[in-house]
């Protein structure tokens, strides 16, 4: 089971406190475990990635590891310590000053 | 994140113009909705919302309450209000002296707009955004206590096409939010929803599903160009008296009207007048309207709050004429009409479009019953210096008791109330996150 951590409004939005963990098919992808993610929660369609093009909305960040896994493509093999479930995958609002 | 009013790019105007008045007809009352409402059902009702607080405040309205034979109550209010920080329900009985409020909900989220079925009032549907996560539908169907996402799949039908760029360059369509949500007035299920990039889409669903009606933007939408606020559609109007008529207003294209359920669109901006905003100033398309208003016994008369200028018109919107009288200014974002006399109207005057305060530091409403050019200013309770918020587009309400109550927003976070026409007004809530927008129903 891959591991991920939510920010908080999407915590609510799915009504979910915690880590959410995922089963996702191999190979395991950034874009595959996002599918799941989707899949398991609907209401989170359009949140992280844009409903048609399912672009990065940007101001969402991808973390894993220590590192910043935003800018990979969607068929990215997600990192051997999140596949098993050692390490998070995180996503991240960006941050936003003021 | 995007502001919800123009930035504007043009100079200050001068108005201290007078006219002759417009005569008073007679006043017929708004539909008034049906439905079971009970007050102080707050807590703990949301799941989706967070830190709730529930508090009752004594606004000491001064005027008498709505009363039935006997001396009972016998309705109530519902202002939705929401804020760039969450959503607030604010409740009262008929004589709108003690308050219920609920909130934040959505707590974090820009709460563009939430407004009620007019036949199914305990239907609620709400427009949650944010710049992180993008566009969520909300509904509930118990007032309010408890919500449940709907579907928020904008997307525009065909090829999107472009519109007008900030430099004069042609840009695609690109859905950003939700700006207004207005249910259908005969089918609960029905919806439309007013979005930036300015488009309409309509859910016959519930909210579960939206389709565009892009006929919209095949009229001359390639012309139309964003202000600094947005290419937002922010306004619907519902025709009552003329099913598949309806009315919409976008920031910076216009005014439109179909009569065919919108399936296809016309401008109908002709008298319009935008001397310092575009280059030919009775242009098409490309003006600057910031909210149009009706009231449902006469819908062929409607009521504008341009960017500069009140106008009017007498004929479905064909043709527009100034009614800015003795205001002392003519810009300001919302207008709104009295329930019950659709001659008496109520905007709030801002300096400028470059100082978006109050002039002079005083918070005034003002009401004309002539439908225009002789207006009042109604100041009884509200600051009469140093005050420099601003009041939204969608930020202003009339309720359909009698009398009539007229709610407003400000950046601030005051919502201020009057349960006498504008007479008196008094705060409900004082701090809350700025004000986008205010809706109020009226119950039994």
């Amino acid at each position: 089971m891959i591991r991920v951590v939510l920010p908080a409004h999407l915590r609510t939005l799915a009504r979910v406190t915690g880590e959410v963990q995922l089963p996702v098919p191999d190979p395991s992808t950034q874009g595959g475990l996002l599918d799941a993610l989707e899949a398991a929660y609907p209401v989170l369609c359009g949140c992280i990635r844009d409903h048609v093009t399912l672009r990065r909305r940007p101001f969402v960040r991808y973390f894993a590891c220590g590192m910043d896994l935003s800018h990979e493509p969607p068929e990215w093999p997600l990192p051997e310590l999140v596949k098993t479930g050692t390490e998070p995958f995180l996503i991240v609002g960006a941050m936003a000053g003021g | 994140m995007p502001a919800a009013e123009n930035v504007h790019r043009h100079p200050t105007k001068s108005n201290a113009r007078t006219s002759a008045g417009i005569a008073t007809v007679g006043a017929i009352r708004k539909k008034t909705s049906a439905d079971h409402w009970q007050i102080g059902a707050t807590r703990g009702m949301v799941a989706t919302s967070q830190n709730l607080i529930t508090i009752s405040r004594n606004a000491n309205f001064h005027e008498q309450a709505n009363s039935g034979p006997g001396g009972h109550v016998v309705s109530g209010v519902r202002v939705l209000v929401g804020t760039r920080k969450g959503a607030f329900i604010l409740t009262a009985d008929g004589r709108r002296e003690r308050w219920n409020i609920s909130g934040p909900h959505f707590a974090g989220w820009e709460m563009y707009h939430l407004k009620g079925s007019p036949v199914e009032p305990n239907r609620l549907y709400a427009s949650q955004t944010s710049g992180w996560f993008g566009q969520k539908i909300q509904r509930s169907d118990d007032g309010g206590q408890t919500w449940e996402p709907m579907g928020d799949k904008f997307v525009y039908e065909g090829v999107p096409g472009t519109h007008q760029w900030y430099d004069g360059t042609q840009h695609p369509w690109e859905f950003k939010r939700i700006w207004h949500l207005e249910p259908s007035l005969t089918d609960p299920d029905v919806v439309y929803a007013g979005a930036e990039d300015a488009a309409l889409f309509r859910s016959s669903d519930g909210g579960r599903t939206w389709q565009e009606l892009p006929g919209l933007r095949g009229a001359k939408g390639a012309l139309w160009q964003p202000g600094a606020g947005g290419m937002c559609l922010h306004t619907i109007l519902l025709d009552p008296a003329h099913p598949g008529r309806i009315f919409i207003a976008i920031s910076a294209a216009g005014t439109f009207r179909s009569d065919d359920n919108g399936q296809t669109w016309r401008p109908i901006n002709r008298g319009l007048k935008s001397q310092y905003e575009l280059p030919d100033p009775d242009a098409e398309v490309g003006h600057c309207v910031h909210r149009i208003a009706m009231h449902s016994s006469r819908p062929e008369v409607l009521f504008m709050q341009k960017h500069w200028d009140v106008m009017r018109s007498d004929d479905g919107g064909e043709n527009w004429r100034e009614v800015s009288g003795n205001l002392p200014s003519d810009f300001g974002f919302p207008i709104d009409v009295h329930a019950h006399e659709p001659e008496t109207i109520y905007v709030v005057p801002i300096k400028s479009d470059s100082e978006h305060f109050p002039p002079e530091g005083k918070l005034r409403v003002y009401r004309s019953r002539t439908g225009g050019n002789e207006w009042e200013a109604l100041t009884k309770g509200l600051p009469q210096g140093d005050c420099y918020v601003n009041v939204l587009r969608d930020a202003m309400a009339v309720d359909a008791l009698d009398p009539c109550g007229i709610y407003f927003g400000t950046t601030g976070g005051q919502v201020y109330a009057s349960a006498n026409a504008g007479d008196t007004w008094n705060p409900i809530v004082r701090d809350l996150p700025a004000v986008l927008s205010v809706e109020v129903q009226t119950l039994p």
